[in-house]
């Protein structure tokens, strides 16, 4: 069988950060061994969003913030699909961010990938969710006034189990990680910091360059007081890595009716008990 | 028939009391009828429920009563002018008020007993007896209600009740021992599992929650994933989302719900994925009136949503209905890969009917989601006669499975082709032509020939139903009338085919606005000549439809 992802022309303007996303979520998966057909990219709307319509496998393009509760389920569904949602800072943050809160709760199996670019792209240029303080946009021509979100530090206090970050400029830093959240099992965040060359002059791709640095060998990712210390620097200097990781049942190994049976979509269901169910009413 | 009102408090247990008593007056094979009436709180106000009972089938509620037991004195205020010339109230001792009424020391007894709760068992013995109905069964009733600790002192207050009083109504008859007494949001799960359900996901909304609370209880037995959604928005993207998958997905709400699932009902539409949308409807605009009835959500559901994309739309007559239509509503979705919206309402949602066991043989049983084609032409929107493109569940071959709610080519990749959009939007539309085959026609009821005819829609079709018997008993005129099940598209053979007979035409709505007028005359050219309408938040009955008549 051909296990090699194929990827597709883009509509993504020249020097974007999804390229290399794209490039490295293609490494990831074929690294991981993963079948193509047995794959299910999500997205919701935004450039980043976009990555679904580059990348051969099964793919749910859905509304704009909705991707995660579509994505959840579909895991929900079927165990056996190995489910990535790729999409932005505004998806993921802004319009989909009561999701993004419950997503974590409900520890579905799948990993979540942020095109965090500080801006909107698609829709040319406005703030998003993690736009710096006083960032002059055409929409916030005074500058923004909103306090940006840390979304590794929402996370990791919202009670992620795995909670990471990465630059699109470092695809071998950028792929590893992706593998370890895809790899892992329960809800992954996997925040990516992305220059966006059309719309954001500030946070461009030397200012991510000239500020990321790993976290540390001996740094403990089980530790999530020291993981939320750490995801506050977010200055001169900006630690990618893994902050936090914790083995705990997922959403299956949680729910009585998919806990060790074969998933769900396979699942039959014995004619007898709707006679049961209606002889508990007469 | 018997009708009696139990009234009191909120908290005063009237629920697990009538709950008890309408399973006994069933068991001993009556006919059952509850309709349940709660104001949005937990404690205080003023609840009641009225037990309408007998030995012949009983398809709308009644506000003429036979019996009035009061649980305090709000209660006897409130309904003692509905009492029949012989009707009794039954209360406790300790209750004021200059009024006829068997009194028994209820609260006295359940000091005694050592738990001031118990008098609701009490008063269950009393009616029993009063109604001639023996307590064999009482102890196995109970202990589906009553927590196994309470259990015992529960039902020597039942005891106690019975002993306390004489028969006034002598049991007769007794036919209906071996049907289910069930109410209309427990009927819709049922039918959803007997379609095969494996996912539901909701946000507690009255009245649609005790759907989700069935699901949960016997999920395991069921086999069916019930989870409790962050909001109506995610609720419904995850039914799409484990329907895309390849299990068959449901979500239920009311009208605000509803509101919030607007967008993904289009999603729904534009990516063909099947899904089926209960609204349990209650009176709106905004947060309305939470736990009261009306039907005003018929154009919203019919409209929501930007753009256009085939639907279908149907309204819950009863309970058995309930059952099969929506069994039927998965099918349909399937079928045509298209979000099915269930229009129910609070009163048949909590209301308690006496159903015949539901008949699985009358289930269109789930086709597989197969395609005949190689893997490597799999096409999910390729392009057909009939509109329908092949569905494949993603993960079991060697085929990709897209969505896309952006416009999409056969492939399911986004597009801006000016071509491709029109094939598309034609090729979505023609699903409709085949919809429009399978639908229903409205339920016919009465005179053969009748000069008025009443049309109807959802859970009036008991009421009118009622209304349409008393009236051919009653008048010269000849009675007739259409209550719609299927209701969008809307089907127009019967109706037409009456119109064209009758003298008058009369539309029965729990709107202000007569929806289902507008949508007739918007259909079909049919001009209604009249309206009973009736938006105060409760439910029309048979004999407010005839009263109503006589003023037109």
């Amino acid at each position: 069988m051909n296990k090699s992802f194929s990827t597709y022309e883009t509509a993504w303007c020249p020097g974007c950060g999804n390229f290399s996303i794209l490039k490295c979520l293609k490494t990831a998966l074929e690294e991981l061994g993963k079948d193509p057909h047995e794959v299910l990219i999500a997205a919701g709307i935004g450039q980043a969003a976009k990555t679904p319509q580059y990348i051969s496998a099964n793919t749910f393009c859905g509304l704009h913030g909705r991707s995660l509760p579509a994505a959840s389920a579909a895991k929900i569904a079927n165990e056996g699909l190995t489910v990535i949602v790729n999409t932005g800072d505004g998806d993921s943050y802004g319009e989909g961010g009561n999701h993004f809160i419950h997503a974590i709760r409900r520890n579905v199996n799948i990993a979540h990938f942020v095109h965090d670019n500080q801006i909107y792209g698609l829709t040319k240029g406005q703030s998003s969710p993690t736009t710096a303080l006083g960032h002059l946009t055409n929409a916030q021509a005074d500058g923004n006034i909103n306090h940006p979100l840390n979304p590794v530090l929402l996370a990791l206090a919202a009670g992620a189990g795995f909670v990471a970050r990465s630059f699109c400029g470092d695809h071998k830093h950028l792929t590893a990680m992706m593998k370890e959240a895809i790899s892992y099992k329960g809800y992954a965040l996997l925040d990516i910091f992305q220059n966006c060359v059309s719309f954001n002059k500030i946070n461009t791709f030397r200012w991510y360059r000239d500020r990321v640095y790993y976290l540390e060998d001996d740094f403990d990712p089980s530790d999530r007081t020291q993981a939320m210390i750490r995801a506050m620097e977010f200055g001169d200097r900006i630690p990618i890595g893994v902050f936090f990781r914790e083995d705990r049942p997922d959403y299956h190994e949680m729910n009585n009716i998919l806990a060790g049976k074969e998933p769900l979509v396979d699942q039959t269901q014995d004619p007898k008990v709707l006679q049961e169910l209606m002889m508990e009413l007469v | 028939m018997f009708n009696i009102l139990i009234g009191g408090a909120a908290g005063q247990g009237i629920d697990t009391t009538v709950s008890i008593l309408e399973k006994a007056f069933k068991r001993s094979g009556y006919f059952v009828y509850t309709l349940r009436d709660f104001m949005s709180r937990i404690r205080g106000g003023h609840n009641f429920m009225i037990i309408r009972f007998g030995n012949d089938v009983i398809t709308s509620h009644s506000s003429k009563l036979d019996g009035l037991i009061a649980l305090n004195e709000e209660t006897v205020d409130l309904h003692r002018d509905k009492l029949k010339e012989d009707g009794f109230i039954l209360c406790d001792s300790s209750l004021k008020g200059n009024f006829d009424a068997i009194r028994i020391a209820m609260s006295e007894k359940a000091k005694d007993l050592g738990n001031p709760r118990v008098t609701g068992s009490i008063s269950v013995g009393a009616i029993l007896k009063i109604f001639g109905v023996n307590l064999d069964n009482i102890d196995d009733i109970m202990k589906a209600y009553i927590k196994k600790d309470y259990l015992e002192i529960n039902q020597e207050a039942a005891r106690f009740g019975y002993d306390s009083v004489d028969t006034k109504y002598p049991h007769t008859g007794g036919r209906f021992k071996d049907h289910m007494l069930i109410n209309g949001n427990q009927a819709l799960a049922l039918g959803a599992i007997a379609a095969g359900l494996k996912f539901y996901s909701a946000y507690p909304m009255s009245p649609s929650t005790s759907i989700m609370e069935y699901l949960s209880r016997h999920g395991v037995l069921a086999g069916v994933v019930m989870e409790q959604a962050e909001d109506e928005i995610a609720a419904i993207n995850m039914s799409i989302g484990a329907s895309y998958a390849g299990v068959r997905a449901m979500t239920a709400t009311s009208g605000g719900g509803f509101s919030l699932m607007v967008e993904a009902l289009g999603l729904s539409g534009m990516t063909e994925i099947p899904v089926v949308i209960a609204n349990v409807q209650r009176p709106g605009p905004a947060t309305g009136l939470p736990t009261r009835t009306e039907q005003g959500d018929l154009k919203f559901a019919i409209h929501a949503a930007q753009g256009e994309f085939p639907r279908m739309v149907i309204a819950l007559r009863n309970h058995t209905d309930a059952f099969y239509q929506t069994a039927r509503a998965f099918h349909i979705a399937d079928k045509y890969q298209i979000p099915v919206i269930l229009l129910s309402d609070q009163y048949l949602g909590d209301s308690t009917s006496t159903v015949q066991m539901y008949d699985m043989s009358e289930i269109i049983s789930r086709a597989p989601i197969v395609s005949t084609e190689e893997d490597s032409d799999y096409l999910r929107y390729r392009i057909t006669d009939d509109g329908i493109s092949p569905r494949r569940i993603p993960g079991k071959g060697n085929y990709f499975v897209t969505a896309d709610s952006d416009e999409h080519d056969e492939y399911g990749s986004i597009t801006e082709s000016a071509n491709v959009r029109r094939n598309m939007v034609d090729k979505r539309m023609r699903k409709l032509d085949g919809l429009i085959e399978e639908l229903e026609e409205p339920e016919y009821i009465g005179e053969a020939d009748c000069d008025i005819l009443l049309v109807g829609w959802g859970s009036t079709y008991g009421p009118i139903k009622e209304a349409v018997k008393t009236l051919n008993a009653e008048n010269e005129n000849k009675y007739g009338a259409l209550v719609f099940g299927d209701i969008y598209p809307l089907p127009t053979r019967l109706l037409t085919e009456k119109a064209g007979k009758v003298k008058m035409i009369i539309n029965i709505e729990q709107n202000a606005t007569g929806q289902l007028a507008g949508l007739i005359r918007e259909t079909t050219g049919i001009q209604c000549s009249s309206s009973i309408l009736k938006y105060d938040g409760r439910q029309i009955s048979g004999e407010e439809i005839v009263d109503r008549l006589k003023n037109i």
